[in-house]
């Protein structure tokens, strides 16, 4: 059945791999631009949940177990849905509430890695700062997350690399990405196993290639200790 | 100088200290010595407030430190403190480590910081290291930095949590050697300490803690040549073989 296989790949290739390769680039804007915004609200959460205020640490806390304790598809479903009708003022495009919606999403996977960073380093740090006279802002801006931020960015970059499989299930939108090149091509040359494995290889590659950037940066950050 | 007043620390269940009443004077070097255990670190750590007491009072020059309302930094800025960890901060060079918190704090420019960090490198014999990162050095060489980082605050009184519990033997020597001349200029000093001889040789008193409390204190000779608490007497003998 499959023994056209190669030849079909090659077809494929030949008509749609400037497809795919837009896809690709699609799915990496996707996932930097949720990264990066993810970091940032993430960033926030986490400091949320370190509030001395309780209703604040509680909303903060309910969050991020809503949010990762629900499915991600989910998720997309209701931001595509709600979102125009709660901003009624401007009309957000379909790549714009699927990455509000993916940004809602790694915010609360980012807090939980910012709130380990945080945690993972020595409780003697803070103590040492504190017994000098710093305060407790002091503290947490000169000597605990200088020290935070090496566990945080190998985790960040985990977590790009998790985002970048992750907006796959963007698709169901068709917002572009590469899974979007799939159903597209799926569709025209009537082939799903051929479009499925380049698309799968083009995946691989991206992950693979940005885990071994992450590993090799995280060896260097470990030297330097 | 301090003066604690019927402290109490419990952590859940467990009664670490059972009402302290002390005073503490200016220029006094008190040595804590007891079995693992019986709150002497606990007891430190309340001095400037690591520990918030359960109940009791902590004064430092007549402040009550314990009263919510209490700048409780302003005053741990007057009382340097040393662990047994060291607590380096690692990212920091060994100079930024010393003139971080003067700078920060607003007590000396950076140019005053700097040249008060050399001197005091110096001090200690690690002047060639102003420029290393803590990683570079030796454990001796770590307690030295994290005793003169807070030296450069100009402390009124120093706390040490067993300053040389974690250190290699042959290291030990150094860092006693600093805190000895340290005394010697007239620090008030309170010292949880495992080392007998050390305590016996600097201190002006020496309490004796067991069980939360300050079983017996005295000079250095009477603690340790006549003690008459029968717990400081099988403590002594545990300790001094």
């Amino acid at each position: 059945m499959y023994t056209n296989f190669m030849p079909n790949t090659l077809r494929v290739l030949s008509r749609y791999g400037g497809l795919f390769l837009q896809g690709a680039g699609i799915t990496l804007l996707l996932s930097a631009i949720t990264v990066f915004f993810g970091a940032i609200f993430g960033s926030l959460l986490a400091l949320m949940r370190r509030s001395r205020l309780g209703p604040v640490r509680w909303l903060a806390t309910t969050y991020v177990e809503v949010v990762r304790g629900t499915p991600l598809l989910l998720q997309l479903y209701v931001f595509y849905f709600i979102l125009p009708d709660l901003v009624r003022f401007i009309s957000l495009s379909k790549f714009a509430s699927v990455s509000i919606a993916l940004i809602f999403n790694s915010a609360a996977y980012v807090c939980e890695i910012v709130r380990a960073g945080i945690a993972a380093v020595d409780p003697g740090q803070a103590e040492a700062a504190r017994s000098l006279g710093l305060g407790a802002r002091q503290t947490m801006a000169r000597v605990v997350l200088p020290q935070a931020i090496k566990n945080i960015l190998p985790a960040l970059g985990n977590e790009f690399v998790t985002v970048i499989k992750e907006t796959s299930l963007a698709s169901v939108f068709f917002v572009g990405d590469l899974m979007t090149q799939y159903n597209i091509v799926k569709g025209s040359m009537h082939l799903v196993i051929e479009p499925l494995m380049i698309v799968g290889v083009v995946y691989f590659v991206l992950t693979f290639v940005l885990s071994k950037l992450i590993a090799r940066y995280e060896r260097r950050l470990k030297a330097s200790d | 100088m301090i003066e604690t007043i019927n402290l109490f620390k419990d952590f859940g269940d467990l009664n670490v200290l059972q009402g302290i009443t002390e005073t503490i004077n200016t220029g006094e070097v008190i040595s804590i010595i007891g079995p693992s255990g019986s709150g002497k670190s606990t007891f430190l750590r309340c001095l400037n407030m690591l520990e918030v007491p359960t109940a009791g009072s902590v004064l430092f020059d007549g402040v009550d430190l314990t009263d919510p309302g209490t700048q409780i930094d302003l005053h741990r800025q007057k009382m340097g403190m040393v662990f047994q960890h060291f607590n380096v901060f690692p990212h920091l060079s060994v100079k930024e480590n010393i003139t971080l918190a003067p700078v920060l704090l607003k007590k000396r420019t950076q140019q005053e910081a700097d040249d008060y960090a050399s001197e005091l490198l110096a001090r200690v014999g690690l002047s060639d290291k102003a420029h290393e990162h803590p990683r570079r050095l030796s454990g001796g060489q770590k307690q030295r930095l994290a005793i003169v980082r807070a030296l450069a605050m100009d402390p009124r009184v120093m706390l040490f949590d067993e300053p040389t519990s974690a250190l290699d033997p042959e290291m030990v020597g150094e860092v006693l050697q600093v805190i000895k001349s340290l005394v010697k200029s007239g620090m008030t000093c309170i010292i949880v300490t495992h080392e007998m001889g050390f305590a016996r040789e600097v201190s002006s008193r020496v309490f004796f803690m067991d069980e939360g409390i300050i079983a017996e204190q005295g000079s250095p000779t009477e603690l340790f040549d006549h003690p008459q608490n029968p717990r400081t007497q099988a403590f002594l003998s545990r300790v001094l073989y």
